[in-house]
Order: C-alpha cells, then sequence, then structure tokens
C-alpha cells in the first residue's frame, strides 16, 4: 500500500475535501485560513507523491513543493495582515458580518 | 531476536503500518480542525496534522521537504495563526454557532468531492513505478541552485512584499493617517 501512488493521492484528495468543507462551512475568518493551509498542504502531497513515483519528475517535485510552501508561507502573512485589519473596524472575525457592501 | 518482515498478527508490511497510522493521524486531525468549536484547540489540531504530513514525506523519501514543512508549518504560519487567534478573538464575545448556514450542504460537496477524486485518482494509470525513489538533498540542492534558480529568487522577493506589505496592513494607525 505505501509502495503505490494510488494511496498517496487518495489520503490527498481526502485532505482537501476536509480542508474545503472547512472553508465553505466556518464563519471565523481564521478558521478559513486554517482551511485554505490544510488545502494547500493537499496539493503539496500530491506533488511531492508524483515525484517520488516517477521518475522524471523527481528533483523537480520536491523544487515545486518547496515554492509552494513559500508562497503559503506568504499568503498566510498577508491573509491574516488583512484579518487583523478588518477586525480593527468591524470588532468581530465572522465572515458572515462583513456586509458593509451589501447594503 | 530478528524483527520479522510483517507485522506478526495483520500480515502487512511495517511501512504499510507506519503509512495508515500517519495517514490515519493526518486525516483525524485535519477533521478536527474544521469541526472543532474552540478555534485555538483547531489551531493545535492543525500543527499535528502538519507533523503527521512530515512523516508522510519522509516515507516518500524527501527529507528536505519534510524539514521545510516542520520549519515553515509548524514554526511559522502555526505559531502566526495562533498569534492571530489570540488578537481577534474578543473575550466577552457570545458564544456563537461555528458553522455557517450552508454547512450541510458543503459537507455533501466535500464528500462528492473526496469519492470522485478517489475514484479518478484509482482508475487511471499513471504510469508511475512501483518503487519509490529517494530525492537526494545534494541533487536537490545542484537542481535548486542552477535549474532553478531565477524562481528562487523571485520567491525571496515575494516572501519581501509580503513581508512589507503585512506590516503595512497590521499596522495600527495613527491619529491622522
Amino acid at each position: 500500500m505505501s509502495q503505490s501512488l494510488d494511496a498517496y493521492l487518495v489520503v490527498s484528495g481526502i485532505l482537501f475535501a476536509i480542508g474545503s468543507f472547512g472553508f465553505l462551512a466556518r464563519r471565523n475568518a481564521i478558521s478559513m485560513l486554517m482551511s485554505i493551509e490544510l488545502m494547500l498542504n493537499a496539493v503539496n502531497l500530491t506533488i511531492v507523491a508524483f515525484g517520488a513515483f516517477i521518475p522524471a519528475l523527481n528533483g523537480t517535485a520536491s523544487v515545486i513543493a518547496l515554492m509552494v510552501m513559500a508562497v503559503a508561507a506568504a499568503e498566510a502573512t498577508v491573509g491574516l495582515a488583512i484579518v487583523m485589519a478588518i477586525y480593527r473596524n468591524r470588532r468581530t472575525p465572522l465572515v458572515d458580518e462583513y456586509d458593509a457592501m451589501r447594503q | 531476536m530478528p524483527i520479522p518482515d510483517t507485522v506478526p498478527i495483520l500480515g502487512i508490511s511495517w511501512g504499510d503500518v507506519l503509512f495508515l497510522v500517519l495517514a490515519a493521524v493526518m486525516l483525524g486531525s485535519a477533521l478536527l480542525v474544521v469541526t472543532l468549536r474552540d478555534i485555538i484547540r483547531c489551531g493545535l489540531a492543525m500543527i499535528v496534522a502538519f507533523g503527521a504530513l512530515a512523516g508522510i514525506y519522509v516515507m516518500l523519501g524527501a527529507p528536505l521537504v519534510a524539514a521545510a514543512q516542520v520549519l515553515v508549518y509548524i514554526g511559522a504560519i502555526a505559531v502566526l495563526i495562533l498569534f492571530a487567534v489570540m488578537l481577534t478573538q474578543a473575550k466577552n464575545a457570545p458564544v456563537r454557532l461555528v458553522f455557517q448556514a450552508q454547512a450541510l450542504p458543503a459537507a455533501i460537496a466535500a464528500i462528492v468531492l473526496a469519492v470522485m477524486i478517489a475514484l479518478t485518482a484509482s482508475a487511471t494509470d499513471w504510469g508511475a513505478v512501483t518503487r519509490r525513489i529517494a530525492t537526494g538533498t545534494d541533487a536537490l540542492a545542484r537542481l535548486l541552485f542552477s535549474s532553478y534558480i531565477l524562481p528562487f529568487e523571485v520567491v525571496s522577493v515575494l516572501l519581501l512584499m509580503a513581508v512589507i506589505g503585512g506590516i503595512f496592513l497590521a499596522k495600527r494607525e495613527g491619529r491622522d493617517a
């Protein structure tokens, strides 16, 4: 099982689905950012699994995975800063109360 | 006493057992991340999920990616998220519902997505070899600093931009700013 690509792909697909559920269902903005991190990790697992099982992709996959991690760190920084800025104005971290543009 | 090749009672190999345990820990704590009420506990469960994923990277023969996972995700992103949680959760806020009204359709959609990905992944012939190939850190460093030197430098500029943008956005504004 641990010697087949399919098992890793299935695990990463389930992780991605869990992350997408969290992003769609949670009310807290920081919970939604955590769910995005879970989805990014699922994609990273897929990339590394392909790199480990397909010889032509062997070194490149690790390079791409490291790049994805750096971009994820940048995304978390800016996303959390935006959440903090909105929190200072609206005094709530819940996304369904951010309705200023709806009125 | 020599260690047998397979697990004595179950009859499967040790690698499979390790993979199953790591995958179960990772998926279980990921479920806790999206379902727990207390958001601090969500963040702590996320750290467990990241650690188990680092173990899976080691199993896949990518030790540098596993080390970067521990350093970047557990060391930086998880701490950043926990700080943001502590700064944005009001102490006297009333206990509210955790989920949106669309949680049930979202759960159904997520289950359908997981089943579809699983079926597609196992039905497709990827042309993969059955033996894992480890990625040596030496070869990876040579690749990163020769073929991929331009993306590497662009990522460093991106991180600098993210730092400046994060400070600008999160900065407390002055009286007249």
